[in-house]
């Protein structure tokens, strides 16, 4: 039983984890590529990381699996607005189908 | 006092890290956080005594749960936009009033945009925080603040304020 539902975990996992690499190929600008790469990829990865803890239980392995959870949430999120903002101010622009951008008028 | 509540914290953290309750890993462990919380004591906690308060963590637990639920709904968001052969994508970078005063209360704010339903946060500058948004669905500044920080502030303020 365990076993299976760990398999299941992992396997979403993998499909997110997928999804995550498509989207990279497939959006138009560094920003939108970021959506992609930061959403996708972390819940991916997080499932396959809930997958372990099912799989092992809460012995050492399983425990580190857990804690790794809220360190990938905070590097993610933290690379990604580093990488959005680094990316606006070596001024690479918004792809052509923006909309918006308040942006602009804050940093001059 | 800011040191103890670090050290504390560090040190859970190393037993769970290591799962090991001999007593050399202990000594380790406690040597370890010992210098790390000498070290960055100084710019964590502010207020130590928001540790003691229970309904904090009462509400850390709801905003967990409604957290997962939103980010699991932002992942099958950008799935679906990616897979969608005509790529229902409409980029922007949307500007929105913080009500948040204290550092870290922002930081979680914008580590949760980042999180949820297309969206990055990209900069805080005074009390605005720029949020690079994958479809901009309204022009009115009101209607976005609300869609995008209303769910989590109300519970971040309760957390960390």
């Amino acid at each position: 039983m365990n076993s299976m539902v760990s398999t299941i975990f992992i396997s979403i996992g993998v499909l997110f984890n997928l999804f995550g690499c498509i989207g990279l190929i497939r959006l138009p600008d560094v920003y939108n590529r970021l959506q992609s790469a930061t959403k996708c990829v972390t819940l991916g990865t997080c499932s396959i990381l809930v997958g372990v803890l099912i799989h092992s239980g809460f012995i050492d392995i399983g425990v580190k699996a857990l804690i790794a959870i809220p360190l990938l949430f905070f590097s993610a999120t933290v690379a990604a607005h580093a990488l959005v903002r680094g990316a606006y101010h070596a001024g690479i622009k918004l792809g052509d189908k923006s909309v918006k951008d308040d942006y602009k008028d804050a940093v001059k | 006092m800011r040191i103890l509540a670090l050290f504390i914290l560090t040190f859970i953290f190393w037993l769970l890290l290591t799962l090991d309750f001999s007593v050399a890993n202990l000594v380790a462990g406690a040597a370890a956080a010992l210098v790390t919380s000498l070290l960055f004591a100084k710019y964590f906690f502010k207020k130590v005594v928001k540790f003691l308060q229970p309904v904090r963590y009462f509400w850390l637990l709801v905003y967990l749960v409604i957290f997962t639920w939103e980010c699991i709904k932002a992942n099958f968001d950008v799935a679906y936009r990616v897979l969608h052969p005509a790529m229902p994508i409409k980029p922007g970078i949307v500007k929105i009033k913080l009500g948040l005063q204290s550092d870290f209360a922002r930081t979680m704010l914008a580590n949760s945009i980042t999180m949820t339903p297309g969206t990055i946060s990209v900069d805080i500058i005074d009390d605005e925080l720029f949020v690079h948004w994958i479809y901009v669905r309204s022009e009115d500044p009101e209607v976005y603040s609300q869609k995008i920080a209303g769910k989590f502030e109300k519970y971040i303020k309760k957390i960390f304020e």
